[in-house]
Formats: C-alpha cells, sequence, structure tokens
C-alpha cells in the first residue's frame, strides 16, 4: 500500500505543526496583551464560528447567507437559560448547540434540496425573517435593548469570571480547542470525503449511490450545532445578547472572514477571522465608512487573484520558496 | 373595498417599479449566466445620479431621469468590460463573492458622497397632488411612474417576442457558441445587454426614488426583494416577470397595510415558501416526469 | 455450466414518446461472462435502450431481468444496488479531486463507509488497499495522485470506468467509452476493458469498429429503435444490410484491420 501523499483530502487527519504554533501563539497573548484580552476572546468566538461555516460552505459547497441564525438562537439560549437561573456555563454552551442543531434539521430537509441562487435567497430571506421575528418577540429578545443581568457561574465550579478577562479567555479557547479536534475528525473521516465528493459532484455521488440529502443535512446540524455554541459563547463572555447576532451583516461578515482566510481546510478560519478583526478594529479609526470600501476592494482582490485567501497565498508562497510545486 | 383599492394601486405601482429592476437583472443574468448580485447598486446609481442632477445641477425632473439613465449604463458598459468579463468563466461561489464586493464598494463610495442618510427627492409640482379616480384619489407621481413601467415593459416584450434582435438574443441565451459561429458578435452583444439590464435597473431607482428613498445601504436592502422576483420568474420569461413582481408588489403593500406590526415578516414567509415549492419558476411547468 | 441463468435478459422491451417509437420490441440476453457490443447508427436509440436497461426510463411494455430477478419497475438506484452498473458517454468526475480520491469515494460508498464520521479515511486500510487495486488494474497508478482534470482524457476515461467498478458491478454497461479520446490513448482503454474480471457481463455500446472487433464476442445491431441482427462479429459484419445501414465502405475496412487507425 503506497504512501498518500500529505496534502491529500484522505490525509487530514493528524496535528499540524502550524495548528500548534496558532495554539500557543492564542496563549502567549493572554500573557503579552492582558489589555486586549476581551477583544481576543471575541475573535475566538468568530474563529468558531467562521469554523462551522467551512463545514457548510468550504466541505460541503452549501453557500448559506443565513448562517447567523443558528449563532443567533445559540447566543439567546445561553442568554435565556441564565436568566432562567441556569448559570452552569458547559452545560449552556452544549444545550445551544443542541437547540441550533434541532433548528437545522428541520430547515434542512427542504432548504438543502436548492442549489446556487434559490439555495442563497431562502437562506437569505430565511436570515431576514428570523430577524425581523426575533425584533418584534421583545418579550423574548429584549428587543432593541437585548437581554442584560446574564450571570454565569464560575467555571467548572472554579474559575471566576474577572474583569480581568482572562478566565473568558482561556474558556473560550479551550472550547475552540475541542471544536477544532472534533471537526477535524469529522472532516478526514469518510464522511467528510463524501462531503466534499458532494461539494464536487453532487450528480456523481448520486450515481455511485449516496442519496445526498442525508449527508448535507447532517453537516448542516453539525455546523449549526458549533454556530450554536459559539453564539453561547458570545452570550458568555459579554454577559449580554442583542439582536445583532441575527444580523444579516453577522452571515455576510462570516462569509468575508472564510474567504480572506481561505476555505476548504479549517485552517482558514484561524487566519480569516482574526484578520478580520484585526483590520476592522484599525479601520474604525478612520471614517467607518471606509471599512464598507475596503472589505469591498478586499472581496475582489481576493476572489480574482488571492488564489484562495490568506492561507492561499501564503501556500504559493512557501512552495515559490522552497522551489516545488504539488 | 377602498382598503382593496389601496392596496391594489398602491400595490401594483410598486411591483411594476420593481419588475422594472427585476427585469433588468433577468435580461442580463439570463443572458450573461452569471450571478449578478449588484444589480441593486446600479438601481441605486440611478436614484442617486438623479437626485444629485436636479439638486445640485438644477436640471428638471424628465431630463435629469433620463441623464441617469443613460450615465449609469455608461458605467455599466465599463464595469462589464472591466469586471464582470472575468467572471464568466469563474464558478457561482466567485460570481457571488465578487459582485458582493461591488456591492460594498459602491454603498462606500455612496456613504463618502452622500452621507449615510435617507436623501429624498423632490418632485416636480407637476407631479405631486393626486388625481381623482374616481373610486379613491391616486398620486399623479405614482400613476405616471406606473405608466411609464407599463410602456417600456410593454417595448421590452415586443423586442424580445417579435424582432430580430430578440431573436438573436434569446438564440444567444440558449446556446452561445452557436450564436457565436452563426457570426453574432456575442462580447457586443453582451455589453449591450449589460447597458440595457443597468438601464433598466437605473430608471426604476430613479422612478423610484420616492417609493423606495435613496440611502447607501439602498442595494444590499432591496436585493432580496429583486433576486426573488427574478428567480421566481424561472429563466428570462417577460411576462412572468410581470406576474411574480404584482404579486410580490401586491403581497408586500398588503403585508404592511393590514399588519402593520409584522413588517416584512408575512412576504418572507410567503417567498420563502414559494421558492422551495417551485424553484424552477412560479410559471414554469414542472418538468415531466420520468424522462432522464 | 449451459443452461445458467442469464445475467441480465431483456424481453420485449418498448418506450415510445407520443407517436414516435424509439425502442420497439427489443430483447437481449447476457449471459455470465459475456463480452456483447451493440452498434447501430446515430438517431437508433441505443442510448434509449440503455436508459431502459438501468432504470432512468421505464419501459411501455417488455420485462427485464437480472440474475432472474424482475427489476422491470426498479429505481435506478435499486438496479445499481443489485449490480447493474453503467458509465457514461461524457465523464462526470470529481475534476478537482485526485485519481486516487475519485475511486475512494466510490469504494467507501460501496463499502458502506460513507457515514463513519470518526474513523479517519487515512486510517481505513482496507478501503485504500481496494481503492489501490482498483486503480492498479486499469494501469492509472501512474497518474494516482493527480488532479483528474490534469491527466489525459483518454485516462480520465479510465477512471469513470474504475468507479464503476469500485460499485461491485455483476452487469456492467460502458456507454460509448471510447468517445472523445484521441485515436493515440485508445491502446490505453482497450487494455482496460481486456482486463475487466471474467465473472462480470459486459455491454458496450460502441461506434468504434477496432474496439468491437477486439473486445466482443457477440454483437447487437440496433436500427430504428429495432434489433437488426445478432450474432458473432463476423457474421454481423458480414451480413450485407449491416454494411449497407451502419459501416459504408472506410468502416469496413476498418473492421476488416486494413486500416490501423492508431500508432501501435
Amino acid at each position: 500500500m503506497t504512501a498518500l501523499p500529505s496534502d491529500s483530502i484522505l490525509m487530514r487527519h493528524g496535528v499540524r505543526r502550524g495548528e500548534v504554533a496558532w495554539l500557543l501563539l492564542a496563549v502567549a497573548c493572554a500573557f503579552v496583551f492582558p489589555e486586549y484580552l476581551s477583544v481576543g476572546t471575541s475573535v475566538l468566538v468568530m474563529v468558531i464560528l467562521v469554523l462551522s461555516f467551512d463545514l457548510l460552505l468550504g466541505f460541503s459547497g452549501v453557500l448559506s447567507f443565513g448562517h447567523a441564525i443558528f449563532f443567533g438562537l445559540g447566543a439567546y439560549v445561553a442568554g435565556w437559560l441564565s436568566l432562567a437561573g441556569w448559570t452552569e456555563p458547559i452545560s449552556a454552551v452544549l444545550l445551544a448547540g443542541l437547540a441550533a442543531a434541532l433548528l437545522a434539521l428541520v430547515l434542512g430537509p427542504f432548504v438543502l434540496r436548492l442549489t446556487g441562487l434559490p439555495l442563497l435567497m431562502v437562506t437569505l430571506a430565511l436570515g431576514v425573517l428570523v430577524f425581523e421575528a426575533a425584533h418584534k418577540a421583545t418579550g423574548l429578545t429584549g428587543g432593541d435593548d437585548g437581554l442584560s443581568g446574564i450571570r454565569i457561574a464560575p467555571v467548572l465550579g472554579v474559575f471566576d469570571w474577572g474583569l480581568g478577562g482572562r478566565t473568558g479567555y482561556v474558556y473560550v479557547l479551550a472550547w475552540g480547542v475541542l471544536i477544532f479536534a472534533l471537526l477535524k475528525r469529522v472532516v478526514s473521516s469518510p464522511f467528510g470525503v463524501a462531503l466534499q465528493g458532494i461539494r464536487e459532484n453532487p450528480g456523481r455521488m448520486r450515481l455511485i449511490g449516496n442519496a445526498v440529502l442525508p449527508h448535507l443535512v447532517l453537516a448542516y446540524a453539525i455546523s449549526a450545532a458549533v454556530a450554536g455554541m459559539a453564539g453561547a459563547l458570545f452570550t458568555q463572555s459579554n454577559a449580554f445578547v442583542g439582536l445583532g447576532v441575527f444580523a444579516l451583516d453577522t452571515s455576510v461578515d462570516v462569509l468575508v472572514m472564510l474567504i480572506l482566510g481561505g476555505i476548504g481546510s479549517l485552517h482558514g478560519a484561524l487566519i480569516g477571522a482574526p484578520l478580520y478583526m484585526l483590520l476592522k478594529h484599525f479601520s474604525s479609526q478612520w471614517n467607518p465608512f471606509y471599512w464598507m470600501l475596503l472589505i469591498g476592494v478586499l472581496l475582489i482582490a481576493v476572489v480574482m487573484f488571492g488564489r484562495g485567501g490568506a492561507l492561499g497565498i501564503a501556500r504559493h508562497a512557501w512552495q515559490g520558496l522552497r522551489g516545488g510545486r504539488r | 373595498m377602498s382598503a382593496l383599492a389601496f392596496i391594489l394601486l398602491y400595490g401594483i405601482s410598486y411591483g411594476l417599479v420593481l419588475c422594472l429592476i427585476a427585469l433588468g437583472l433577468v435580461i442580463t443574468m439570463g443572458l450573461m449566466r452569471i450571478v449578478n448580485l449588484a444589480h441593486g447598486a446600479f438601481a441605486a446609481m440611478g436614484g442617486y445620479l438623479a437626485i444629485t442632477l436636479m439638486q445640485q445641477q438644477g436640471w428638471p425632473y424628465a431630463p435629469a431621469v433620463a441623464a441617469a439613465v443613460v450615465g449609469v449604463a455608461a458605467i455599466g458598459v465599463l464595469t462589464e468590460r472591466l469586471l464582470y468579463v472575468r467572471l464568466y468563466q469563474r464558478p457561482e461561489l466567485d460570481q457571488v463573492l465578487v459582485t458582493i464586493g461591488f456591492n460594498f464598494v459602491v454603498i462606500g463610495v455612496f456613504t463618502l458622497l452622500f452621507g449615510p442618510n435617507v436623501l429624498s427627492i423632490t418632485l416636480p409640482p407637476a407631479l405631486k397632488g393626486n388625481v381623482d379616480l374616481g373610486f379613491r384619489e391616486f398620486e399623479v407621481y405614482r400613476l405616471m411612474t406606473a405608466a411609464i413601467c407599463v410602456g417600456v415593459i410593454g417595448v421590452l416584450w415586443w423586442i424580445f417576442e417579435r424582432t430580430l434582435v430578440g431573436a438573436k438574443l434569446r438564440a444567444a441565451v440558449d446556446n452561445r457558441t452557436m450564436a457565436q459561429a452563426m457570426g453574432i458578435n456575442v462580447p457586443l452583444l453582451l455589453s449591450a445587454t449589460f447597458a440595457l439590464g443597468c438601464a433598466l435597473a437605473a430608471l426604476g431607482g430613479a422612478l423610484g426614488a420616492p417609493m423606495l428613498p435613496m440611502e447607501p445601504m439602498w442595494p444590499l436592502k432591496y436585493l432580496v426583494l429583486v433576486l426573488v422576483v427574478v428567480a421566481l420568474s424561472g429563466h428570462g420569461q417577460v411576462r412572468a416577470s410581470v406576474g411574480v413582481a404584482m404579486i410580490v408588489g401586491i403581497a408586500e403593500t398588503a403585508g404592511r397595510y393590514l399588519f402593520p406590526q409584522f413588517g416584512a415578516f408575512f412576504i418572507y414567509l410567503l417567498l420563502i415558501a414559494l421558492m422551495v415549492w417551485r424553484q424552477d419558476g412560479l410559471f414554469v411547468p414542472r418538468r415531466a416526469a420520468g424522462v432522464a | 455450466m449451459s443452461t445458467a441463468v442469464p445475467a441480465l435478459e431483456a424481453a420485449g422491451l418498448s418506450k415510445h414518446f407520443g407517436a414516435l417509437h424509439v425502442t420497439r420490441d427489443v430483447s437481449l440476453s447476457l449471459q455470465h461472462g459475456a463480452r456483447m457490443a451493440l452498434i447501430g447508427p446515430n438517431g437508433a436509440g441505443k442510448t434509449t435502450l440503455v436508459n431502459l436497461l438501468t432504470g432512468v426510463l421505464k419501459p411501455d411494455a417488455g420485462r427485464l431481468r437480472l440474475f432472474g430477478e424482475d427489476l422491470t419497475q426498479a429505481s435506478a438506484s435499486r438496479r445499481t444496488r443489485r449490480g447493474l452498473v453503467r458509465t457514461f458517454q461524457i465523464s462526470s468526475l470529481y475534476t478537482e479531486l485526485t485519481v486516487f480520491e475519485n475511486v475512494f469515494i466510490a469504494v467507501s460508498e460501496c463499502a458502506g463507509a460513507s457515514f463513519d464520521l470518526w474513523r479517519p479515511a487515512g486510517k481505513r486500510i482496507e478501503l485504500l488497499e481496494r481503492t489501490e487495486a482498483l486503480v492498479e488494474r486499469l494501469h492509472l497508478h501512474e497518474d494516482m495522485h493527480r488532479k483528474v482534470s490534469e491527466i489525459a482524457y483518454g485516462r480520465q476515461r479510465l477512471v469513470e470506468i474504475a468507479i464503476a467498478l469500485a460499485m461491485k458491478p455483476k452487469v456492467l454497461l460502458l456507454d460509448e467509452p471510447a468517445a472523445g479520446i484521441p485515436s493515440n490513448e485508445l491502446h490505453l482503454l482497450l487494455g482496460a476493458i481486456e482486463s475487466l474480471p471474467a465473472e462480470i457481463a459486459v455491454l458496450m455500446i460502441e461506434h468504434d469498429m477496432e474496439m468491437v472487433r477486439r473486445f466482443a464476442t457477440e454483437v447487437a445491431v440496433l436500427v430504428q429503435g429495432e434489433l437488426l441482427m445478432s450474432g458473432t462479429p463476423k457474421e454481423v459484419m458480414s451480413h450485407s444490410e449491416v454494411r449497407a445501414v451502419y459501416l459504408g465502405a472506410a468502416g469496413t475496412e476498418r473492421f476488416e484491420g486494413k486500416v490501423l487507425a492508431h500508432a501501435a
């Protein structure tokens, strides 16, 4: 049995040096930039959200503009649990993920029959619909004011959510590592390989006996669960949740972050989210409307010339340096 | 009774403007077969250009609208030659991303030039005020807009269904390489068609400015509605587009009038249901079963 | 081994679209290990017949049996699961994935592994070995880890066959396997077809007479939806009507090996 090349889709398992380096960097940041811990926590929440979207778009080929639905649902579930007295954080995250997965299992069998433009539009419309509904249901969501007064019990009963924010950062980072490891497992499994087959050529998959829809629905549910967990982590780390979690902006942001980082390998999320948040942070010093211009130009540039986002550029540069090709 | 009349009159005039904008997209997407999410940007350009000409240059209404249409058509050709031409062979995802990116750029430019707030248009005195239709009064402006839309749509329909140019266009839609082999200059046809699509969008944007007020986020705000009209119209059917736009226009107006507390909720629900149920288009017969 | 149940038996298949009778009362029988070619001029209804056999179309009359099991009303995917597999005239592959990955996906699906979310694909040794065996069988070893879009078209057609074999077919329908292959790559295909497992019954639709001569032990001729005749290649080729309808002079010469269209 000859060995497979390391960049084969069948060899995605196993820890990579870059991943370890990223983790060490993330841990180091907690100590080197203690004043940026809350920004860092937000970045980590986004990393998790973008990871969930990579499973959906990068691996399964489903372009959805409504991903914020699951993020928002998870966020509000965590909020409701806390306000109802359930302040244990870890179980709240799991329940939020479960809720989002259930919603995905309900929507998936209908929505995932569509592809291309119709899919894009139904998911866009669903996202807007949910946002409008949330906006009107002020009893449930607090409307424009959102839900505040959210208290979270200490993590594992021991680590307090102090003002410094270090607990929050480490907590979200720990979730991130766990989720990354699990998603890696999924995408390197035969199921993950089948998803990529569906992305590349769904017609062919049907011809070899794959029913396609069940696979897509399952991927959708997993992706939704992770997005829901990210939402819960958002609420817990901010002790607040507002309608912004359901906004179209969120769905579009996730897409842009993934594209900037590079889709289809899970690593894009690790790069794209921090990159985007960093850019946003610095450009907000200017006129905030330069931001739209910048993002638009970046998006066009990345797609037209970018060769697969920051990751793709890095890969090409690396190969250029080594003088080799695939 | 008067509620019905209100809903119908306002819904139809609104729907006609939507139809105009959507037709531009039906034409461009149908011929060029690319997902063009930036169509709304051209419509907004039409509105902004018309308002600028009227307010800053003091032009009268009709020439301002006409000039806006021509101006945006020119911008459209430029955009097509510089940007869209590179997208034709690209996968759908790339087209979506680049056209969204273009949207963002245009929105950014609008904000820089016009500020983030709604920019209202002042109609000339001739168009203000109402006309008595017998059973109720109706704004002159809306009547005129509706009439122009009907006229333009009628001309379009006639061109596409009844003339040689229209036949060539339809041939090029169905089979581009064959059309090229028959001597039809496809690149020229593409640029011209894109210009036409943008012109229609700009006309819709300019005419509709009182109904759909100009603001930087306009392209994204009305994207869903326009896209849904296009998607439900099937492939390049003028009559279907009119039908769908009417349904959307009336349903939206009815929703806002009868259930104001629900906002756009019902219209989106309706549209989602329609899209899932009839993804090939509302008026297209279902594919016959049992054929490969 | 004489009166064994035929692998594939079609009896009296008919199909019409409105007033157009595309298939008229066609009967075919493929034995275990058969190598049959189906030829006929364009428009004869060969693709419709294949669609009837594979279940994409349902016949208006007639029956279909696979190893004695009546599958006349069975869906296409059911027939695939019972062992009736086809390849396509126009390749439909996972173009951005490698040859190995393409075949692996089919092997994995056939083994029912596609809902395994936990074990890494790269550690499913049994799947990897089966994939490699199939790739070797079709002499694709050199190109194993190259993207399908980057290999010669002739080799892409072989990947198509590898995928079909991955599905463990008992009856294999090859729809114009040589279509689009440049003549200097045809030998690859011939080699692949010659190395197909002996126990599979193979029905090949083909225009290329060299392929037919090299491959078939039996030839059926379809003209205007009807089976004109069937018999050994020699019998069919010497039948005057067949020559007139189908071959023309150039075709006959090719068949008789007088003109070799491809370099050795």
